[in-house]
């Protein structure tokens, strides 16, 4: 198991939560859980209730084609959700900048990634056209000030 | 037209430079080809029968002259001196090297192009009118609205793992010329009782296995929530979409499945969520983008008069152009349907010489058509017939625009991999056929299509007479569909019956067109014969 601090793939100053990541089901009966873990097909809205208590969120990409888990973090982002949110499993270094700009800050992949390789995907794009919930200006804003 | 600033030109120049080192990485080994290829996949590169085919987007179909010169370059230096434009309103080269790649997207860069999501599960190239911003019926020219599309939809971090492919098409008039509800969303911009300008979505139309007409899901979405009801479109489609079965994953079968009113209800309730986190571009943005879609500087006196005596121009100019909003202009349609030829090709030096007779004629633009043409749109009646003559000269002068040799016909085998049946070849010989019995000259508009297999790419579905390859115990074998239609009218093609040979299929067109022929009434067409007379006559025709 990689962790995610010492890859160095979490972009968060706070201590990482180290309760290990329930089931949904689990979490919503737990009531003193911090941290889920939620598959593609789950409907992330269930955690809306929770969002106090939540620390952690990881949100599993069993293959890198199933995007429905950036639906997932921008739900989460835009409901308010400010902690930890973790891309784990089949997660490549070509799809990081677009987990970020989800609202992903942490990211547990299946196979180490060359840091030299996720530093220029991430400092590739000079700007964005789409406001997400990273929070970039996007370039429809720019260009009108 | 559309000017990138340095935003844009910057958004596609990191493009190239990613593309690049992706390519380097998969060169060196540290990307396996399961891992390059939904990457080289997003910048239109395939793996085909013979080698890598590059597809550039060509946004909403228009080019300017130095754009389509741009192409021609393209093909004489790193192709085989020719390019395929597609029904999708894009341009595929087809003898690509991996080596090369990136260095065709650094030259399309240089021109402000790209292949930016021309294939991928993600949001593809916006399609549109080939007529915008140039036909007597449009309300206004919807391309402004496809360049927003186009914005919104490059780079989209949500939106480019969705379950299938996802196409957008936007029009602006009541009849229809870019199969627009054939799309998974198409757009209609419209304007109510109150004279405002909306836009209406329908979401869930397709061809392939399993063709669909989209449902109409909102009458009028205000256009200053165009993107933010697009975006809960997609999101809908990409939580919910199957991803279980590649064939079941478009947004159709969603739509089909929960019925257009859940979906429509999902939509919404997205939507008001959405609508909260103001996503929407300033309508400043849209103001901007307009501004580079006003109208060209007409000239106020040109003659009306157009002068016949040629006898074979005066053919061309009856059956190759189009009516244009302005007096003394019209919109001229060159054929890439030479008798015999493959339909949609255009040799490196065609596409220059359509670049400077784009420049010289139409404003220095020109469009690509989902029927496989190039469009000047905005030509002055005075110069038609020099351009006629140079069109003619130059191979491109053939006068069969929506006529039987008018044939949309996917690459099918001779180049593509998933294909059943070859479909140039069937295109060439009907084209031949009708030309040599002249029949062709007597039948007026009869739009054929061909696919060389289920994914329809050559929309046999909506051909008043469509063919389709399959593949029967290892042999070609082709059906005969017929009433299909992709106008206002939208309709789906019935088959005939039992599939035919290579030289049966062509056969049994000149039958069916022979059914027609004898029985159509004044005036009417082969589609609008087959809808009053019905498939029996056709049948009994043809397996008797
Ligand atoms: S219809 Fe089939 S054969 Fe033709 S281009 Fe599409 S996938 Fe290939």
């Amino acid at each position: 198991m990689v962790d995610p601090a010492q890859n160095g793939l979490r972009f968060r100053t706070d201590a990482p939560v180290s309760d290990p990541a329930v089931t949904v089901e689990a979490f919503a009966e737990q009531t003193n859980a911090l941290a889920v873990r939620i598959e593609p097909g789950e409907d992330v809205r269930l955690l809306l209730p929770f969002l106090d208590r939540l620390r952690l969120v990881e949100v599993n990409f069993p293959s890198f084609g199933d995007g429905r888990g950036y639906s997932a973090a921008r739900i989460l982002r835009e409901a308010g959700y400010t902690g930890e949110l973790r891309a784990v499993g089949d997660v490549l270094v070509d799809q990081i900048a677009y987990m970020k700009r989800c609202g992903f800050d942490a990211f547990q992949p299946d196979e180490l990634l060359d840091r030299g390789d996720v530093e220029n995907a991430l400092s590739r794009w000079p700007d964005v056209y789409q406001p997400t919930a990273d929070g970039r200006v996007p370039i429809w804003n720019l260009r009108h000030g | 037209m559309y000017q990138y600033d340095h935003y844009d030109q910057a958004m596609v120049d990191a493009r190239v430079a990613e593309f690049r080192d992706q390519c380097q990485r998969r060169l060196e080994g540290k990307l396996t080809e399961d891992q390059f290829k939904p990457l080289r996949l997003m910048n239109g590169l395939y793996l085909q029968l013979h080698a890598y085919m590059l597809r550039v987007a060509i946004p909403y179909g228009t080019l300017s002259g130095a754009q389509m010169r741009a192409l021609g370059n393209i093909a004489d230096k790193f192709d085989r001196k020719y390019g395929h434009f597609t029904t999708r309103q894009n341009i595929q080269y087809n003898w690509i090297k991996l080596e090369d790649a990136p260095d065709i997207l650094a030259d399309l860069a240089k021109v402000e192009m790209h292949a930016i999501q021309t294939s991928g599960n993600c949001i593809r190239n916006i399609s549109s009118d080939h007529f915008a911003g140039a036909a007597a019926d449009e309300i206004i020219d919807p391309r402004p609205y496809a360049e927003l599309l186009r914005q919104w939809s490059s780079f989209h971090p949500e939106f480019s793992y969705l379950p299938r492919k996802f196409k957008i098409a936007v029009i602006a008039s009541e009849t229809d010329r870019a199969a627009m509800r054939l799309h998974d969303i198409g757009i209609n911009i419209v304007r109510n009782d109150a004279g405002e300008l909306g836009a209406a979505f329908y979401v869930g139309g397709g061809m392939g296995r399993t063709p669909m007409i989209a449902p109409l899901i909102n009458g009028f979405v205000p256009l200053d929530q165009l993107i933010t009801y697009s975006e809960a479109c997609l999101r809908v489609y990409n939580r919910y979409g199957r991803r279980d079965n590649k064939y079941k994953a478009r947004v159709k079968i969603l739509v089909h499945e929960l019925g257009a009113e859940e979906y429509t209800r999902q939509v919404e309730e997205e939507f008001a969520l959405l609508i909260a986190q103001s996503i929407e571009p300033p309508f400043a943005e849209l103001e901007r983008i307009r501004t580079y879609f006003d109208e060209p500087a007409f000239d106020a006196d040109a003659s009306d008069e157009l002068d016949r005596t040629d006898p074979d121009f005066a053919v061309w100019s009856d059956r190759n152009t189009h009516p244009h909003k302005t007096p003394g202009y019209v919109s001229a349609v060159i054929s890439l349907k030479p008798v015999g030829g493959i339909p949609g090709d255009a040799t490196a030096d065609q596409m220059r010489l359509m670049a400077e007779l784009a420049e010289q004629y139409s404003f220095d633009e020109c469009r690509v058509t989902h029927t496989q043409n190039i469009v000047l749109p905005h030509v002055r009646k005075a110069d038609l017939f020099a351009l006629w003559q140079k069109l003619d000269a130059a191979g491109l002068g053939t006068p069969n625009l929506d006529q039987v040799g008018d044939i949309i016909a996917c690459p099918g085998l001779d180049y593509c991999s998933l294909a059943n049946a070859r479909s140039i070849p069937i295109a060439q010989q009907i084209s031949q056929r009708f030309h040599a019995n002249g029949k062709g000259e007597i039948l007026g508009e009869l739009k054929l299509k061909i696919s060389g297999c289920i994914n329809a790419c050559g929309h046999h579905h909506a051909g008043h007479i469509g063919i389709l390859g399959v593949d029967k115990k290892g042999v070609e074998n082709y059906q005969l569909s017929l009433g299909g239609s992709e106008a206002e009218d939208t309709s789906l093609g019935k088959i005939t019956g039992r599939g035919f040979d290579e030289a049966g299929i062509v056969d049994a067109v000149e039958t069916s067109v022979d059914v027609y022929l004898a029985q159509r009434q004044d005036g009417e067409r082969f589609l609008d014969t087959y809808r009053r007379i019905g498939m029996e006559p056709f049948k009994e025709a043809l397996y008797g």
